[in-house]
């Protein structure tokens, strides 16, 4: 198969491309399944904590909690 | 990395030898520097390992080194495809630089088996460190061999007096040097937080199991 010079300068660029896009991929889906062991771990605490409520990731960082994460 | 392209595919100039296939040069090249100085990052970071002991290198030195892996295959894949628009052939055992770089390559693939043929601890840590140290010495080789051996297959485009293009294309190159180099840091950034979430996690599951 004879290849022209801008086929093989599209596929350069092309291959470099899929290959961000793929790892790109990957990486989202490790944040889902980061995301899924979160939410489990959270569940674990809210059990084992005899059903007080686990921390709230969501609400706004202040006072104590900006001082456990290292916030500025 | 869309200015690089817009410069690299339409505002540089053709090549008068090469013609088109010259503007694989601009993605080539800064994927090859980029490869090697990830290698390098990870050999900084295995030797603060065994010098300092605090295992968090050994994270970064492992993205370091995966880093380097995808940027080495993305300089084979994309240095063959030039070679096949520059000299009709896939691949040529004759260039010194080529053949290095594979061997380079297959190293720091070869770590990988190592790191994973090791049960996760200090002593799989001081091995791929030392493991890592011992690859960064075929990098100098590698990135001097065309010099040292006078290959006269692989264009040699920085001599001793500067590049051998004009300004708008080192330009061209600079731009897409640091977008590639930028591509790479926000993928090591975002890899080494995801690894280290991800053995956080691992340990908040211990400990509350």
């Amino acid at each position: 198969m004879s290849w022209s010079q801008e086929e093989l300068v599209a596929a350069a660029y092309a291959v470099v491309f899929v290959f961000v896009l793929v790892y790109v991929a990957i990486i989202a889906a490790k944040l889902a399944r980061l995301q899924r062991e979160t939410a489990e771990l959270v569940e674990m605490a809210r059990a084992r904590g005899g059903g007080d409520r686990a921390p709230d990731y969501a609400a706004p960082v202040s006072g104590a909690r900006k001082r456990d994460i290292g916030a500025p | 990395m869309g200015l690089a392209l817009v410069l690299a595919l339409i505002v540089a100039p053709e090549d008068a030898d090469q013609g088109i296939s010259q503007r694989i040069f601009y993605i080539h090249v800064p994927i090859a520097l980029t490869a090697y100085f990830c290698f390098g990052l990870g050999a900084v970071k295995a030797l603060l390992l065994l010098w300092r002991g605090d295992e968090r290198y050994d994270l970064e030195s492992y993205v370091a080194i995966h880093q380097g892996t995808i940027f080495g295959a993305l300089t084979l894949i994309t240095g063959a495809i030039w070679a096949k628009a520059s000299w009709g052939v896939w691949w040529t055992w004759s260039s010194n630089q080529l053949v290095l770089f594979l061997v380079l390559f297959l190293f720091y693939c070869a770590y990988f088996m190592l790191r994973f043929s090791l049960e996760d601890g200090p002593r799989r840590a001081r091995s791929s460190a030392v493991y890592a140290l011992f690859g960064v010495a075929l990098i100098p080789v590698s990135f001097l061999a065309i010099r040292l051996a006078e290959d006269f297959i692989h264009p040699t485009v920085f001599t001793r007096d500067g590049p051998q293009m004009s300004g708008s294309m080192f330009a061209t190159f600079v731009v897409s040097w640091g977008a590639v180099t930028l591509l790479a840091y926000v993928l090591y950034r975002v890899e080494l937080a995801g690894k280290r979430l991800d053995a956080d996690l691992r340990e908040l599951r211990e400990a509350l199991q």
